[in-house]
């Protein structure tokens, strides 16, 4: 069963990335798609993103009880915690529930009231016309996202150390400062992109391959989060095993 | 001109459709008749694409349609026009916008002469001035009349209504029907219509097929559907108190 749905699953992206009918519309919904995905998103990433970074700042402040230890380590191990791991991770488990369901409904709800026939029998590709311009928009908006959450977190941790009096402001800013490993960014740029892929394609095939009323269209969309989910969590262990 | 031959289609162990053939003519509304479960809307999807028959033919104007790809279909898909159960009208997009979109994706039209023909069509189904009014906001009468603008914009050759009249009043479904048989005839198309509703049949019934199980049980017209002896299409046709009266008086 699992091999048969990703065999479905490849046969839907083949499907995806034909040549547009017509470039123009395509970007147009591009476009439309940007606006939702990342504008629509920013304001709930932005909300985690500060408590991610005090939470990791204080809870990490706590642990280090030795005075061997300086403070100054706080910074650098919230600095590399977010841009290494929580920012795309936790982003991206966010995002697979706000985007992920709403392109499930969307696609299943367009399939389940012949909507998708419709574009069918028009003789446009309905998976290129529903399916791409999300992808794309994904690709280009949920690494942007994760670069707005790696700074809202960084300052979030900043403003919690600094405010519980955990750590100083001189010694946080030169725990960023130390031993910055610029690799670090491009790991979490290509965490970011894998699981904007995984979150609008799992998503879509769960909503194209709607059958039913709204019952399954909502089915559709909880299995769409779940997938989305697991689907991020191990690809984050495969990613982090081959980069680091 | 449609030819369909011996269509035959199963989903699992259930054999729905068992081998029809029929031709369907330009300028005349076919009327696909039957029962629940005989077979009708899966005919209609056999012929436009939406499902791949097990075995036969279908052909629109000598061009074999079955053996053709998705791709090697566009050109085909082009020349047909459907209106769906539901009306199926993008709920994103305005009466204008859905349209628009097949103008868009496929014709060379300019901007002003795409926006003249959405006017032409919008007041061909006596919707004008509708142009920016989204889905939710139309009656069910008003999506099929949407419905019907936007499946003949492009022009089509071949005219495709799958129940048409569901959920509508009996006197907008007299409206929807003179409104497809007038199309028809305006634009010698091939139009082939989906229905269970005895009014369409004895209204616009030119050519009627009726299918009982998965075949074609009788065809012919709705002049000689109330005198026909065949058993099973009297006890579809007669179902109805309001045709049984009618046919004593």
């Amino acid at each position: 069963m699992l091999f048969y749905h990703f065999g479905k699953y490849i046969l839907l992206l083949k499907s995806v990335f034909k040549k547009p009918e017509k470039f123009s519309i395509y970007q147009e919904e591009i476009f439309r798609e940007m606006v939702d995905i990342g504008l629509g998103s920013l304001g709930i990433i932005s909300i985690i993103s500060v408590f991610i970074g005090a939470v990791t700042t204080v809870q990490t402040a706590f642990q280090l009880v030795s005075d061997l230890i300086p403070k100054s380590v706080i910074g650098g191990i919230t600095r590399d915690s977010t841009i290494l791991e929580l920012s795309p991770t936790i982003c991206s488990l966010v995002l697979a529930g706000k985007i992920g369901s709403s392109i499930a409904s969307q696609i299943g709800t367009m399939r389940v009231t012949e909507q998708i026939d419709a574009l069918e029998i028009m003789g446009i590709n309905a998976p290129g016309y529903l399916i791409l311009p999300k992808v794309t928009a994904g690709i280009i908006m949920v690494p942007m996202l994760v670069i707005v959450s790696i700074f809202l977190s960084i300052t979030g941790g900043y403003l919690a150390g600094t405010a519980s009096g955990a750590v100083t402001a001189a010694e946080f800013v030169q725990g960023l400062t130390t031993n910055f490993n610029p690799f670090t960014v491009t790991i979490a740029m290509v965490k970011a992109v894998t699981f904007a892929i995984i979150i609008t394609t799992v998503s879509a095939y769960q909503g194209f391959y709607t059958d039913g009323g709204a019952l399954e269209v909502g089915q559709a969309s909880t299995k769409a989060v779940v997938i989305s989910c697991i689907a991020i969590l191990a690809a984050d262990y495969i990613i982090a095993q081959l980069l680091l | 001109m449609i030819d369909i031959t011996d269509i035959r289609k199963s989903f699992g162990d259930n054999q729905v459709l068992k081998g029809i053939s029929a031709t369907f003519k330009p300028g005349v509304s076919t009327l696909i008749i039957g029962g629940s479960g005989s077979g009708k809307t899966t005919l209609m999807k056999c012929m436009v694409g939406l499902h791949q028959p097990d075995s036969g033919m279908v052909t629109y104007d000598g061009r074999d349609f079955t053996s053709l790809s998705f791709d090697e279909r566009i050109d085909i898909r082009k020349e047909i026009g459907m209106l769906f159960q539901s009306s199926a009208l993008f709920d994103s997009m305005c009466v204008e916008k859905n349209i628009l979109f097949p103008l868009n994706m496929f014709s060379d039209m300019s901007k002003a002469e795409k926006k003249d023909r959405v006017n032409f069509v919008l007041e061909r189904v006596n919707l004008a001035g509708k142009n920016k009014l989204f889905p939710a906001e139309l009656s069910g009468g008003m999506k099929k009349r949407v419905g019907i603008a936007r499946a003949i914009a492009m022009n089509p050759k071949y005219l495709f209504c799958d129940e048409p009249n569901s959920g509508l009043d009996p006197k907008t479904s007299i409206l929807i029907d003179e409104l497809i048989q007038e199309i028809t005839a305006e634009n010698n198309i091939t139009t082939i219509v989906v229905t269970h509703d005895m009014n369409s049949v004895m209204g616009i019934g030119e050519h009627i097929i009726f299918l009982h199980q998965g075949q074609k049980w009788w065809e012919g017209s709705n002049q000689q559907i109330t005198s026909t002896n065949n058993k099973e299409l009297n006890e579809f046709v007669f179902a109805t108190k309001l045709m049984e009266t009618l046919l004593k008086k």
